[in-house]
């Protein structure tokens, strides 16, 4: 019974008296039922406690703020829906929300047409870049490159197994990755590629097939774009074969310290994962933020790095309205480039005109207690919406300050489309 | 307070005073500081090297220590020192050189983290002095060290320890001298001696070792220089040969259409290019022929022609070489692997039998409580997931209660089969029992149950898996070799099921309810007759059928996760299993599981990067078998079936 | 059925039924209704995303008359129409695709320096649309997508043929009854497997989207569009309507009825049951797949999970609460419980609180739902159509011994006086 409230609008109590009658809506657009909820739900309160948090320093413009909270309910179609009423019914200023890319995709459209304002703060897989969109998660170059930079500079590993739930992060991600390390100088027979279902139980064959790998005396890294559910079968096997992580390291891109608290992490301990934040970052901002976050949720709840994304986010957008002295779509958005606000995790968060973040990336083992140790630690890395690795999208370029276009062919000098794919 | 402060105080001058930076090993260590701080593997090298070949006394503790990320160093002076984390946020400190240094805030110090990769060449450097250890974990340490890491340098310490007590140790070390001699040894025949006396076996170790030897490399002679040149088209393709020879700058590239793309763009003279007109250029023979045009003015290279490729191909012989191995010490390689080849393929497909075969048993346990309440009494519960869902949930509350998991398990597995049981008395009291001759209300009213089961799940634990932790007991699996190999926890379900079907038969044959749900299912009205309450029996019978997919839940929770939505997942597949096998008759179900089971694996073996693919080709196998035998594999004769 | 026999006469269709009538007449003032409250056209009471619902509810009546053909008529519980409603949507959603992506990269191709040979278009087009989902090559079953009046074929064409291959196969076998059921839901599982496979062609998990985007009316705004589309849909619902009044008021639906109720004495009497149920069969599959061309287009999203089992069941349970058997009640069960359902789980719906707990309805309608599917089998088969059976005070014929549900095995009488 630990579903929390989710009533349809939430009033902030105790604000301080605003100048304007007129609150500053914020619509909050994350699943609260259906399979998406356990992520979802956690975003929700974020941008919930974010609010209130901005409400006592004053809100934005004179103005409260208020947060109008609705559920698509894991439904993609539904998402779209939701979008339009936020937008057109409940006139909301800026939506924080999404999670899958499926999700964003089915919200595009809507948004490109009304010309709203989307936060998603979720890692995905690039390859797109919305005139209505800032993306606050990772793009794959910070987070998939360095997580395999790591691999083959750290741990030496030669040969990769890329085993990924079979949908369209997995699949993208890995081939740029495929790209990247025959770029690399990794052989085409050194790549090993599986994709299974979600939620997928019976690992032992594949788990089989990746010791399999080292049979010609190259050492054998995984890369997992496994996702939900099914992490925790592989895992098990994983441990059951006895493979510890000085002889077959596994990094995870879709495992945080909210996927681990699933699982019984003690035969896990020495995995990796790759995020731009972890709960075990250690500055005053994120002591502060876990103090507050579990001073609201609970002692057993955890953060994790899509709810730095939000916190990036959320405060950047009110900067940027501060600037721009009005809440109008254009304004924001122009003077959102060049935000700057400090990460949780040390250094600062830049917006990028390609409306990716330029962030660190942070590379942590798995713990017994669920956290993870942060081990390795990039500098700023600026997101890029149209990965480098692929040919068809290193000729592309983002860029909605000079150029006016998220899908810009530098070959032909330009600009493919305004929208985007959806 | 204010004294206990002054205190911490007095101590952390006395300290900073106390630490010897003289010692050798800090100057060591400090000679290499800033390389240890950076801690990468690919500069940490030489730090390591020196302080392993240093021949200090204190080397091998900070090597261990540092591994063990005992290490830390002082933010501002940069001295190393060991460092536990004590309360408060305080470090307690000794000195790499030995010695107390007492206690220090945690703020002034930061901590070594070697990543893996760093930690495995200290290992592999410790290997030197952990070989002769008076401790066998050590000792085995280190062997593990040379395993992950193996340099030359450890042929010689291995060979040098010849008194190992251990006798296991003993033999992986003598093992692994063997391997390190074919990596490492300069004598080519001692070599060829190791890789013979690893004829037919299946370790990964060996393969490793091994194929590098054989590793070859394609290059090319003027024509008839080679003794047996490759055959072109047979050993190796024509494009591979060509773009040998273009990348060794023999021969010219084949002209690319993006090629043909840019020098057409580069001529374009207004709106034509060499007199074409550019709106003409929208084909591709189009585009050819007038780069044709470019090429005779001189403004593009020729194109390359296929009688260009076969005459320059003409003009070489191709062949391969090792490259890693002399000769002879290859070729033994080769002979050594073909033999381990076909032995690791038999032992591939046994391995894969038994894949099959836990599978099997797997969805022989989910489908045998379905065998009872569908095959046996004919009622179609499509709730039956929602029960191994029940149970796997059982599982995980009984341990949140009670933390020995062997325990919890032995407790778990009986009260499982209580909820689940009571939870089918009722559902068939109160539902099923109205709609017994009504198969199709059956089927809906059972999956509106299904979907608030669910639904009820979710709402009490939440979406994400939780655990369900098998006993230590458990852990880890049967190794027959590196290929074979089987976990335990499935052996321990496929023991399950065997002993399901035994309890199914027992019960069954020769026990008075097995007369009597068999009386009761054959003709419900003589049964009655006889003196046997129907309604009874089918109340036992259903609640006998849920209670076994309650514990069949503890089970598959103990292997994959505990979710909601785990019972939907095996519904189908538990539905095919008994119609596939033949309703009413469990060695069908058994059959039918079996049949299932290898299909899958053998599907997923054809296409193995796509395990989905798997699960709908399965599928639409069972749809058309069940065209050709609708009553399943073994299908009941005469009058029972048409009841 | 009693009126035939008195007449004999052939009577046209509305008179015989007039509940068609009032059917027609009263989806015609709905319609109207909404177009004159809508946002886009009208008063702009009704928001464009609640046009778009009830367009979308429209559609899922249409698909539910075929349910109902086929399940409260035939008697065959198919759990496979909502994988035909998919393959409709799938269909209608490549050409979208391909033609909005199409006009996209002719434009941008429009600005190089060459004019795009044939392959470059095909191949940018390729590439947009799986460059998402990480491929770059059309799929063979793209071939005709860039047709409109193909894929528009494919819409009834598909669900048609693979109706009847999987009919044909599995009536001539003689599965029947719960067997069927399961076997079309096999059916509709491998369905929704394959296509969440990435090299399934279609997109994988993703499904095709962006469809609210008509190529080429790129300036019409959304609100005029689901007007239109909102007018489509309730065109089809009316015409399915009359098509599925049409094949049940004459000996043909004497006949399916005489199969739900007795298969054996109707292939005794002579008659290829067989060819019946197949005919019901593909017919239903094709209605369906045209409800699902009307319905994603709206949706503006079609994906693998649409397709899942699940959903299939849920029309089951639409046409159930709606009462089976008699066309309206299908009609009735959808909007009702679709509508309730989009109430509920929208968030609009008042928590209760209990005091102990607050029950939220985005958590407990589904148990609600799942409760209230289980009350209707048990004590009230006829579903809300039962209620107008009230109001009409009509008796239900007078069949003694005979099963009292609409098919084999349904309520018997002696259960129903227990």
């Amino acid at each position: 019974m630990k579903k929390l409230l989710c009533s349809s609008a939430l009033v902030m109590l105790a604000a301080p008296a605003f100048a304007c009658d007129a609150p500053v809506k914020v619509g909050v657009l994350h699943s609260l039922s259906g399979t998406m909820a356990i992520s979802e739900t956690t975003l929700k309160d974020t941008m919930e406690m974010l609010v209130e948090i901005q409400n006592e320093a004053g809100g934005v413009l004179g103005c409260e703020i208020e947060a109008v909270v609705v559920d698509p309910a894991s439904d993609w179609p539904l998402f779209a829906e939701k979008a339009r009423e936020l937008l057109t019914v409940h006139d909301v200023d800026v939506i924080f929300g999404n999670w899958t890319s499926v999700s964003r995709k089915s919200v595009l459209p809507v948004i490109e047409e009304l010309n709203g304002l989307l936060f998603y703060p979720v890692q995905y897989e690039g390859e797109e870049s919305s005139k209505n969109v800032f993306y606050t998660g990772a793009a794959p170059n910070q987070q998939a490159i360095p997580a395999t930079d790591y691999f083959l500079e750290e741990l030496e590993v030669e040969k990769f197994a890329l085993l990924g739930t079979d949908y369209v992060y997995p699949r993208t991600t890995n081939n740029i990755l495929e790209a990247y390390l025959q770029d690399q100088g990794i052989a085409e027979n050194d790549i090993f590629v599986n994709y299974t279902p979600f939620g997928h139980s019976d690992w032992s064959k594949i788990v089989a097939d990746v010791v399999a790998l080292g049979a010609d005396g190259k050492k054998v890294g995984v890369i997992s774009t496994i996702n939900g559910d099914a992490n925790v079968g592989f895992y098990k096997e994983l441990a059951a074969a006895g493979i510890s992580a000085d002889d077959i390291p596994v990094v995870a891109f879709s495992v945080g310290e909210e996927e681990l608290s699933g699982l019984d992490t003690t035969n896990l301990v020495g995995h990796l994962a790759a995020w731009n934040y972890f709960q075990s970052a250690d500055t005053e901002a994120n002591e502060t933020w876990v103090a507050s976050w579990k001073e609201r949720m609970g002692e057993e709840r955890v953060t994790n790095d899509p709810m730095e994304a939000h916190y990036i986010g959320f405060n950047m957008w009110v900067n940027a309205v501060t600037a721009a002295g009005t809440t109008d779509v254009d304004a924001v958005r122009t003077a959102m480039y060049g935000q700057e606000f400090p990460n949780l995790t040390g250094g600062t968060a830049v917006m990028l005109p390609n409306h990716h973040l330029a962030k660190p990336v942070l590379i942590g083992e798995i713990q017994e207690d669920g956290q993870f140790d942060i081990i390795s630690q990039t500098d700023e890395v600026p997101g890029d919406a149209w990965t480098d690795f692929l040919p068809e999208s290193a000729v592309l370029k983002s860029d909605w300050a000079e150029l006016g276009c998220g899908m810009y062919n530098t070959e032909t000098s330009s600009c493919v489309q305004l929208k985007s794919n959806y | 307070m204010i004294y206990r402060f002054l205190a911490i105080l007095l101590l952390w001058a006395g300290v900073a005073s106390a630490q010897d930076m003289e010692a050798p090993i800090q100057q060591v260590l400090q000679e290499h500081g800033e390389i240890i701080q950076k801690s990468s593997r690919r500069t940490i090298g030489p730090a390591i090297d020196t302080l392993a070949a240093s021949g200090l006394d204190d080397a091998q503790a900070v090597l261990e220590r540092w591994q063990a990320r005992e290490m830390w160093f002082n933010k501002e002076t940069g001295a190393f020192v060991f460092g536990e984390e004590g309360e408060n946020r305080t470090l307690i400190l000794s000195d790499v050189a030995g010695g107390d240094l007492g206690t220090a805030p945690k703020g002034d110090y930061k901590q070594l983290k070697p990543n893996s990769g760093i930690r495995g060449l200290i290992g592999a450097a410790l290997v030197q002095f952990q070989l002769t250890a008076p401790d066998a974990a050590t000792r085995a340490a280190a062997l593990d060290a040379i395993e992950r890491n193996p340099e030359a340098s450890h042929l010689a310490a291995l060979r040098a320890v010849t008194d190992e007590p251990d006798a296991e140790l003993a033999t992986r070390s003598a093992r692994l001298e063997r391997l390190l001699t074919i990596e490492f040894d300069e004598d080519d025949a001692a070599r060829i001696a190791a890789i013979e006396g690893f004829e037919g076996d299946l370790g990964v170790d060996v393969r490793a070792a091994l194929n590098p030897l054989v590793q070859t490399e394609l290059s090319f002679v003027a024509a008839g220089e080679a003794d047996a040149p490759l055959q072109i088209g047979g050993d190796i393709t024509r494009d591979d040969a060509y773009a040998l020879l273009v990348s060794a700058g023999e021969a010219e590239a084949v002209v690319t259409s993006g090629e043909i793309k840019e020098a057409l763009i580069a001529n374009i003279d207004g709106a034509e290019v060499q007199g074409i007109r550019v709106a003409a250029l929208d084909t591709d023979d189009a585009r050819a022929s007038t780069y044709a045009l470019l090429s005779e003015a001189g403004l593009a290279r020729p194109q390359v022609t296929e009688a260009d490729i076969n005459a320059t191909l003409a003009g070489f012989d191709f062949f391969r070489s090792y490259t890693n191995a002399p000769l002879d010490v290859a070729l033994a390689a080769q002979a050594v692997l073909s033999g381990i080849e076909t032995k690791v393929a038999v032992n591939q497909t046994f391995d894969l039998g038994l894949d099959a075969l836990s599978l099997a048993s797997i969805y022989f346990l989910a489908a045998i409580g379905l065998a009872i309440t569908f095959g046996v009494m004919g009622v179609i519960n499509m709730a039956h997931g929602e029960f191994i869902m029940m149970g796997a949930y059982t599982g995980y509350v009984v341990q949140l209660f009670i933390t020995d998991y062997t325990v919890s398990i032995l407790v778990a597995i009986p009260l499982a089969f209580a909820v689940t049981f009571s939870a089918g008395v009722a559902m068939e009291r109160l539902v099923i029992r109205w709609l017994y001759h009504r198969p199709l209300e059956t089927l809906l009213a059972t999956f509106g149950i299904s979907i608030a089961l669910q639904q009820l799940a979710k709402n009490i634990f939440g979406t994400q898996a939780r655990p369900l932790t098998a006993p230590g007991w458990l852990d880890g699996s049967l190794v027959i070799n590196d290929i074979v190999s089987i976990s335990y926890i499935r052996i321990a379900i496929f023991v399950l099921a065997l002993l399901f079907l035994a309890l199914f038969l027992f019960v069954m044959n020769r026990t008075r309810l097995g007369l009597e749900v068999r009386a009761v299912t054959q003709n419900p009205r003589m049964a009655a007759s006889m003196g046997i309450n129907p309604d009874r029996i089918n109340m036992l019978t259903f609640g006998f059928g849920s209670g076994i997919a309650g514990i069949a839940g503890v089970a598959i929770g103990l292997y994959a996760k505990v979710t909601s939505e785990m019972g939907a997942d095996y519904i189908v597949q538990s539905f095919m299993t008994v119609v596939v096998g033949g309703v009413g008759n469990i060695w069908g179900t058994l059959l039918g599981a079996g049949l299932v089971g290898s299909m899958q694996k053998g599907i997923e073996w054809l296409n193995p990067s796509n395990t989905l693919a798997a699960q709908t080709y399965m599928i639409l196998f069972i749809i058309l078998f069940i065209q050709f035998r609708p009553r399943g594999i073994i299908a009941l004769k005469g009058r029972a079936a048409e009841a | 059925m009693a009126d035939m026999a008195l007449h004999g006469v052939r009577r046209p269709l509305i008179v015989r039924h007039p509940s068609l009538l009032i059917f027609l007449t009263c989806l015609a003032l709905f319609t109207v209704a909404v177009t004159l409250l809508a946002e886009g056209v009208g008063m702009g009471v009704i928001s464009t995303s609640f046009v778009k619902t009830l367009g979308k509810t429209l559609c899922l009546c249409l698909v539910a008359l075929a349910m109902d053909l086929v399940w409260g008529y035939t008697g065959i519980l198919s759990l496979g129409h909502m994988a035909f409603f998919g393959i409709g949507g799938y269909a209608i959603g490549m050409w979208l695709m391909y033609a909005r992506t199409e006009i996209i990269v002719r434009d941008s191709l429009a600005q190089a320096p060459l004019p795009p040979t044939v392959t470059e278009i095909s191949d940018g087009i390729a590439n947009q649309i799986f460059g998402v989902v990480g491929a770059s090559e059309f799929p063979a079953i793209w071939a005709l997508a860039h047709s409109f009046p193909a894929q528009l074929a494919f819409v009834v064409l598909v669900p048609g043929l693979l109706a009847l291959i999987f009919g044909w196969l599995a009536f001539r076998s003689r599965v029947t009854g719960v067997y069927l059921s399961i076997l079309t839901q096999a059916m509709t599982l491998a369905l929704s497997l394959y296509l969440f496979q990435n090299d399934s062609g279609l997109r994988g998990n993703n499904g095709l989207s962006g469809l609210q985007n008509l190529p080429g009316f790129d300036d019409v705004p959304q609100s005029s569009v689901s007007i239109a589309f909102f007018w489509a849909s309730a065109l089809a619902l009316a015409l399915g309507y009359l098509l599925c009044s049409f094949i049940v008021s004459g000996k043909f639906g004497s006949v399916l009825r005489a199969i739900r109720d007795d298969e054996a004495r109707v292939r005794f009497l002579g008659y290829s049951v067989e060819a019946y149920k197949l005919i019901v069969f593909v017919i239903t599959a094709m209605i369906a797949g045209v409800a699902g061309a009307l319905y994603y287009p709206q949706a503006g999203i079609i994906n693998p999970a649409e397709i899942a089992p699940i959903a299939s069941i849920y029309l089951a349970v639409w046409v159930a609460i709606g009462g089976r058997g008699r066309l309206y009640g299908a009609v009735i069960g959808t909007a009702f419980v679709s509508l309730l359902s989009s109430w509920f789980t929208g968030g609009q719906a008042p928590d209760i609180n209990l005091g102990f707990a607050v029950i939220q309805w985005v958590d407990w309608w589904t148990i609600l739902l799942g409760l209230s599917f289980v009350a209707v089998t048990l004590f009230a088969p006829k579903g809300i159509g039962g209620l107008i059976d009230l109001i009409e005070e009509r008796r239900s014929p007078d069949r003694h011994g005979a099963d009292l549900g609409p098919d084999a095995g349904a309520l018997r009488e002696k259960e129903a006086s227990k």
